[in-house]
């Protein structure tokens, strides 16, 4: 394993326009990842997170800055898979198909995909729903879908997009725990984008604060919590302290996103 | 809710109900009795209407909830077989002419005489004599096969609806395709597209019939449904495309699919929706304008046949022409639902 950081992002800019306006999404934003790091990005919406993780994702290109990433020394594994906020999972595909998906685009053969895909199916405890069509799924098992067709792709680097933002806090916790769980087994490079300080506190080794409009690096706190970790690091003094900092950080860039939303063109950027 | 204030609320209910289906019948046999349904008749039924609605609201309340999806569907039978019955009554008491609202049991009678006798002036008949097919098969009959289906006003209409449909569908779909995947080629073409789809398409027909070396033959009638379904089904596979939600696509990008199987993975079942829906509106378009042109141009044909009854005068035949195009247009559209069912399963049913 090299020097060099996994991802390396220097002074990246993101501007979209239409013409009409032009909107700022990512100003000056550096950032490194480490490998095997679990890094979490915190900020109010519009902050140009979501942003960030496309452009690692290579879904969209930067408008100016570099962005490396080293890419491992086994080239067949995809370099980066993706959880969405919104599920994502394809409606018209059962969840083996779903979960087997990036694999049969990388071209690997029927038998080892499905087993491949069966098995993290049962990772996530879908078991009973391997032939189950998604509208059959609630959001948190959908949600689940999502995570192991991303982790059944074997990426080098796991990008997860707020993927429990729309579940409710019940199921969020159940996810985080198994999340954290699988991480622990796996130990891979993850980005992970949430606007939950918390979240980011109990799943992250580092959380990194940006500020919105446009999207910058305002701050970021290690998190010194021990790993193996489980819920039960929630109630410790530390992690209260740790949110609670964060938050004081926080509190104002929220104000302030609040404050200018609104704005004809800020819509749609997360 | 609670069994107990169910069952208290069923004994409540029972003595309204009672009320109002002793009112239902004194209004009837009173209006019957002073001869009031000739010049009242919109009166009687629109009371009677209001009581029916008022019965069947009571009922459903008092049915226990087990049996709540019979009752429904029970309902949704029985009323339109109750407007029959009073179409029928208004007919016979002579409310309504017979000549232009012949009853619906003489429009049955005229259907079951379509289906089981051959027009000797027309040489035509609906069905085309099925019953004779067995002989004509084995040769033992002087008809042929296809000289019964030529002369089946049904098969001529379904053959023209099924191929005008495939003609006009299946370019449709491949175009809107394009064009939803395409901003340069939908640019160019969604002007002159939109221009040609809020034209009339039955006005083209006379065009068709100039085209066609045959202007009487099939030619022009299955070439106008195709171009009506063509643009239909057309600019609803364009929007089926463009309204696919963009994280299907980013998530399809971002697990390696690209051009053809980013196509067949993610666009094509993303837009069947839309395109079914654009292809059960072109069904119908379809038949509309089939029957508009069987009313205007043909031998044979649903369309036909009601126009030529129109012409001798025959108003029973005509409203079975009409019954027959209904149970057509039914009967296809369910088979549409099935093959979407058969084609999109993960649908919800």
């Amino acid at each position: 394993m090299g020097i060099a950081p996994k991802i390396q992002a220097s002074h990246i800019s993101k501007v979209f326009s239409n013409g009409k306006c032009s909107v700022e999404a990512l100003r000056d934003f550096s950032l490194e990842v480490k490998e095997g790091e679990f890094l979490c990005i915190v900020g109010p919406s519009g902050c140009g997170k979501s942003s960030f993780l496309r452009i690692l994702a290579g879904l969209m290109p930067v408008s100016s800055g570099k962005l490396e990433i080293q890419s491992g020394e086994d080239q067949s594994r995809p370099l980066t898979s993706m959880v969405f906020q919104e599920y994502a999972v394809f409606p018209w595909k059962t969840v083996l198909e779903n979960v087997a998906f990036g694999l049969q685009m990388r071209g690997i053969p029927k038998a080892e995909r499905l087993s491949i895909a069966q098995g993290w199916i049962e990772r996530v405890g879908l078991s009973k729903f391997i032939h189950a069509y998604p509208h059959q799924l609630s959001g948190g098992m959908k949600q689940r879908v999502g995570i192991a067709r991303a982790l059944a792709n074997d990426p080098e680097i796991l990008l997860m997009d707020e993927p429990l933002g729309a579940l409710d806090a019940q199921t969020r916790t159940v996810l985080q725990e198994e999340i954290l769980r699988i991480w622990e087994e796996q130990r891979k490079t993850v980005v992970y984008v949430t606007h939950s300080i918390e979240e980011a506190v109990l799943l992250g080794d580092r959380v990194v604060l940006m500020t919105a409009h446009p999207g910058t690096k305002k701050a970021e706190f290690p998190i010194p919590l021990s790993r193996p970790r489980d819920l039960k690091v929630t109630a410790t003094p530390e992690f209260g302290k740790l949110t609670y900092t964060i938050w004081e950080a926080l509190r104002g860039e929220v104000l302030s996103a609040m404050e200018s939303t609104g704005e004809g063109c800020s819509k749609g950027i997360g | 809710m609670f069994e107990g204030d169910r069952v208290m609320k069923g004994k409540r209910m029972t003595k309204p109900l009672g009320m109002l289906v002793f009112l239902f019948a004194l209004w009837n046999v009173g209006l019957t009795l002073f001869h009031g349904w000739p010049s009242l008749w919109w009166l009687g039924l629109g009371v009677d209407f209001l009581l029916i609605v008022g019965i069947a609201e009571l009922l459903g309340k008092m049915i226990p909830p087990a049996y709540a999806p019979l009752y429904r569907r029970s309902l949704s039978v029985s009323f339109p077989l109750l407007l029959f019955i009073a179409w029928e009554l208004l007919v016979r008491g002579g409310v309504l002419s017979p000549d232009w609202f012949p009853p619906p049991s003489r429009i049955v009678q005229a259907l079951w005489e379509l289906i089981t006798k051959f027009d000797e002036f027309s040489k035509t008949s609906l069905l085309g004599r099925p019953w004779l097919l067995p002989g004509a098969v084995w040769g033992n009959r002087p008809e042929t096969v296809e000289e019964l289906l030529a002369e089946s006003h049904l098969y001529a209409t379904l053959m023209r609806v099924f191929v005008g449909f495939f003609l006009g569908s299946i370019p449709g779909i491949l175009l809107g395709m394009v064009m939803g995947v395409s901003p340069t080629i939908r640019t160019m073409i969604d002007a002159t597209l939109s221009a040609f789809y809020v034209l009339p398409k039955i006005a083209i027909f006379p065009i068709m019939m100039l085209i066609f070396p045959d202007p009487f033959g099939e030619g022009p009638k299955i070439a106008v449904v195709a171009i009506s379904v063509f643009f239909l089904v057309t600019i609803n596979t364009m929007v089926g495309v463009r309204d696919i939600e963009p994280v299907y696509l980013e998530a399809g990008k971002n697990y390696g699919a690209s051009g053809f199987r980013l196509f067949y993975h993610v666009i094509l079942p993303g837009a069947l929706p839309v395109v079914f829906a654009g292809l059960r509106l072109a069904l119908g378009t379809a038949l509309i304008v089939i029957i508009a042109v069987e009313f205007v141009r043909a031998k044979t044909g649903v369309g036909f046949l009601t126009f030529y009854y129109w012409e001798i005068l025959s108003p029973e035949k005509m409203y079975a022409g009409l019954v027959v195009v209904m149970v057509l247009g039914v009967l296809l559209t369910a088979g549409l639902k099935k093959v979407e069912q058969w084609v999109m399963p993960w649908r919800r049913p």
